[in-house]
């Protein structure tokens, strides 16, 4: 595929980046070369950090100048170079010979022009075309990127579209002006795991049809290894191995490609021996929004998040539930702790909670304990981590001296790998991996029965999944943990769930123990969802969403 | 951790930061310090404040210490009855030729450097008053008013007006000083209990969001649209003039300016991840919003608190000015306006009071500017 007699398109020569910030100078990208030839998708791989982005915003200039800068480099695009071109030149570039797309699609849309006035902005800019003569080019974009019905969709506005549609629409948008080169800076990052392999097997066609080179910038190594044709893996600045895909799969040389491949969550679920004691059981789980409408505020609907979900769950065990997004796995894990109203029975350790208020729920709440998503976003940016894992110890253990309490704090850190000595920092001082840990340790210290996992590994990086889910093994095993796991990734769900539960649109699709659910799926919908999660195939059909 | 390989996620931060002030603060005390004039203007303002606090010992009808038949007096914190060295006055008047002679001739007296408190009159003035300050006129014209003239031991430095008297005889300077002490005081007081009061209202509104706040938004929004300096006039003429009088009709509508800021603030911060996090812990609502929302809205509130201090002095100044404001004889900037307002042949009264409450503000104005930077996020890449 690589032509190594004709010239690449775009050369990156011994790129360095530094970032300024109150006068100190912090190197982000250091001394990178990679060359990128005509119709060859070259992915540059690596964990958040290690300057991957960077390297290609620098490409079309779009760092925060001046406070980033280039000590040296030069970008070679078809022989120019593109660092040291004016202002003028890069704007003929951008969008027309190099186009980019990122990782949120919502963002990356104009939240106030309609998909017509977004497509037509860019066909008028580099072609001249106006907008009403556009209307037929901006059509056949919009079918080529898989739209259905293209011309009823062109008034729509972002939001009115799913996540899948709204990327489509950006990589329309990247295709208008027929470039030669497309950045892909993690473009289906941000979607569902069905979403992702659609997007992808657009991606793969266009190029093929286009002839176009691709830069694919990712963490996800299963996605490198079915569409690169070459892989850069960077860490820390810097380019450490570079080669065919096949060779760097099948042999990787440096310590730290290796240590990457290594590193996807695996192992098996604990195993399950007898009959353990139910701590969860919940009967035809209703949790329905009202839609009002009119004067009165009249409920005319509702929106039904979850609709009917029964369930039981066993000390010891996990229950995976799967699912897209918007399929309402929260709202059912919500519920479930009883942080939001729901209808149906829930019982807790036998004792019925669905009729308790929010200030009844509070003596059960050291028992059943939540871990959320997003290890930023969970831990208050104010307070240090002793004071994060001790207040709940404040609440459920108010006879415990200050003394003590600490006590359990610092043995609950030791307990998740952390070290206690590193208690009195702040989370901002810590990765989001050890961040996600503290959030185990302030569930933990309180020595519950129950845990919800909210997609406790969807924020971290690949090696730092495989840890958390070992903690979460381990964590089980010596506590004797019911978990209710919730993710979209299939792959996490497997190294830890007893049973699994798929969910679409509130309602069980298809439950079961999780070896028959993963190996002899039944539904279409759960048939899709596991070749999308594990081979990167779009299934044709209405199966998924789109 | 594979293989004794350390990836970026296992590199804790190494040092702990230094210091009382947290990274973030420290970031925004260089800010602050980046803006030179708001940085000089707290130093300035913060000498002046702190210096008018000791007032009396700036300006002061009574000694400092003094020393009378081996007993060590302090005439500033202590009223001593007149008795005490012969006379017959329940408060002592050192500043009456007897009462001194007395007390020089069994011992000695400090004086503070201008030796007149705000309510002091000048009884040597060598014409009616209002006069002007000493250094407009000559030697023979400014101490023309003393029984011996320009050989009186006591026209001296201490006893001249720096800034010349009011139409009352009593000295500008020393009523500047009182003036600017008082000022700063009650707006220093009305900021800090209306952003007592406005950030209670805003946080319960914002944390609760509902009825509860929809209810108190109409509410406020009814109350500040009333004329507020006519109510002001009203109350002000039915109950007696006071400092805290004033400070609680103030208050009354003060408050609604923070409000806003707050309530945005717990409205975006309340669906927080770590927010959640503290419910599921069963965590109380006020310990949430005290611990958890209220530190995200105290930067909105910082900010804005120079601005409230500034606007707190002026109304005070105009109430003083229209005759509505603290009792009559209090030292006021307001009423320093007033009287020169009534004597237009002696522009230093007006002068005084309008650099003085320039001064002021500008330098509030200037330090709630670098306030404002210190807490600009965006202000991070220079």
């Amino acid at each position: 595929m690589s032509g190594a007699a004709t010239d690449p398109i775009l050369s990156v020569r011994d790129l360095r980046v530094d970032f300024h910030q109150e006068g100190v100078a912090q190197r982000a990208v250091d001394g990178v070369s990679f060359d990128i030839h005509r119709g060859e998708t070259v992915a540059l791989v690596g964990e958040s950090g290690s300057g991957k982005s960077v390297s290609a915003l620098s490409i079309l200039k779009l760092l925060p100048y001046p406070a980033a800068s280039h000590p040296s480099g030069q970008i070679l695009f078809k022989g120019r170079d593109l660092l040291s071109a004016s202002e003028k030149d890069l704007r003929a570039v951008r969008g027309n010979d190099i186009t980019m797309i990122f990782q949120e699609p919502m963002t990356s849309l104009n939240p106030l022009h309609s998909v017509e006035r977004q497509l037509a902005e860019i066909l008028a800019m580099h072609q001249g075309i106006r907008q009403s003569a556009a209307r037929p080019q901006i059509i056949e974009l919009l079918d080529q990127v898989g739209i259905r019905d293209p011309a009823s969709r062109l008034n729509a506005y972002p939001h009115e579209l799913s996540g899948g549609q709204r990327q489509r629409v950006m990589i329309a948008m990247s295709l208008a002006n027929r470039p030669e080169l497309l950045i892909a800076d993690e473009p289906t990052t941000a979607l569902d795991v069905t979403v992702q392999a659609q997007i992808l097997e657009l991606l793969a066609d266009l190029k093929k049809t286009h002839g176009m080179a691709m830069l694919f910038i990712t963490h996800d190594l299963g996605i490198v290894r079915k569409f690169a044709d070459r892989v850069c893996v960077m860490t820390g600045g810097k380019i450490v191995e570079t080669g065919k895909t096949a060779e760097i799969f099948n042999n990787p040389q440096h310590a730290y490609t290796r240590h990457l491949l290594a590193a996807e969550p695996k192992g098996d679920p604990l195993a399950a021996e007898g009959a353990a004691r139910t701590v969860m059981q919940a009967e035809d789980v209703k949790v329905w929004f009202p839609i009002r409408k009119g004067f009165l505020r009249k409920t005319v609907d509702h929106v039904k998040a979850v609709d009917g979900v029964s369930l039981e769950l066993r000390a010891g065990r996990t229950l995976g539930v799967v699912g897209e997004s918007g399929s309402g796995k929260t709202t059912l894990g919500l519920a479930l702790m009883r942080l939001i109203r729901s209808q149906g029975s829930i019982r807790f350790e036998g004792e019925p909670i669905d009729s308790r208020s929010f200030a009844e729920m509070r003596p059960l709440r050291h028992r059943m304990q939540v871990v959320f998503q997003d290890p930023f976003g969970s831990l208050s940016p104010r307070m240090s981590i002793a004071e994060i894992v001790g207040e709940g110890l404040r609440i459920h253990a108010s006879d415990l001296t200050a003394k003590q309490r600490d006590e359990r704090v610092a043995e609950a850190l030791e307990e998740v790998g952390l070290d206690a000595s590193t208690r009195w920092r702040y989370p901002h001082e810590f990765s989001g991996g050890q961040r996600q840990r503290v959030a185990i340790a302030r569930a933990i210290v309180l020595k519950p029965r129950f845990l919800m996992l909210d997609e406790p590994t969807s924020a971290l990086d690949m090696s730092v999944q495989a840890q958390v889910v070992d903690l979460l093994r381990e964590l089980q095993d010596k506590h004797d943990l019911a978990y209710l796991f919730i993710s979209h990734d299939l792959k996490v769900v497997r190294a830890l769930a007893h049973e699994v539960m798929v969910m679409r649109l509130g309602q069980i699709v298809e439950e079961g123990p999780a070896d028959k659910i993963f190996d002899r799926p039944e539904t279409d919908y759960t048939k899709a969802l596991m070749a999308a999660a594990f081979d990167l195939e779009a299934v044709p059909g209405d199966a998924v969403s789109d | 951790m594979a293989a004794g390989l350390q990836t970026a996620d296992e590199q804790v931060v190494a040092q702990r930061p230094k210091g009382w002030l947290s990274p973030t603060n420290k970031r925004r005390w260089a800010n602050f310090k980046a803006n030179r004039r708001g940085y000089w203007s707290l130093w300035i303002f913060a000498v002046l404040f702190i210096l008018s606090l000791g007032a009396e010992f700036i300006a002061n009808d009574r000694p400092i210490i003094a020393s009378y038949k081996g007993e060590i007096l302090m005439p500033v914190f202590v009223d001593y009855p007149e008795e005490k060295f012969g006379g017959f006055l329940a408060h002592t008047n050192y500043r009456d030729p007897f009462i001194r002679d007395e007390i020089e001739a069994n011992g000695w007296m400090v004086w503070p450097p201008v030796r007149y408190s705000y309510l002091t009159a000048n009884s040597y003035i060598p014409h009616s008053a209002p006069t002007a300050p000493f250094w407009t006129m000559s030697r023979a014209e400014y101490c023309g008013g003393y029984p011996q003239g320009e050989d009186d031991p006591e026209c001296m430095l201490g006893n001249l007006n720096w800034l010349g008297t009011d139409d009352s005889a009593r000295d500008v300077l020393a009523r500047m000083i009182y003036g600017f002490r008082i000022s700063v005081l009650f707006g220093l007081a009305l900021t800090l209990f209306s952003a007592l009061i406005g950030v209670t209202a805003g946080a319960i509104q914002g944390y609760f969001g509902g009825w509860t706040d929809l209810l108190l938004q109409r509410f406020i929004e009814i109350w500040s649209a009333m004329p507020v300096l006519y109510v002001l006039l009203i109350i002000a003429a039915i109950l007696p003039p006071g400092f805290w009088v004033l400070l609680g009709i103030m208050l009354l509508f003060s408050w609604t300016a923070f409000v806003g800021v707050v309530r945005a603030e717990f409205l975006r911060a309340r669906n927080f991840e770590y927010v959640n996090a503290a419910r599921a812990l069963g965590v109380g609502n006020g310990t949430i919003m005290f611990r958890h929302l209220l530190p995200n809205a105290m930067v909105a509130t910082l900010t804005f608190l120079p601005f409230i201090l500034s606007g707190s002095i002026t109304t005070l100044t105009s109430l003083d000015f229209l005759g509505f404001g603290l009792p009559p004889g209090s030292p006021s900037l307001g009423e320093m306006i007033a009287q020169g307002k009534r004597n237009l042949q002696a522009p230093w009264l007006g002068l005084t009071a309008f650099f003085t409450i320039s001064i002021m503000l500008s330098l509030l104005i200037f330090i709630g500017e670098a306030t404002r930077d210190a807490f600009d996020p965006r202000k991070t890449f220079r």
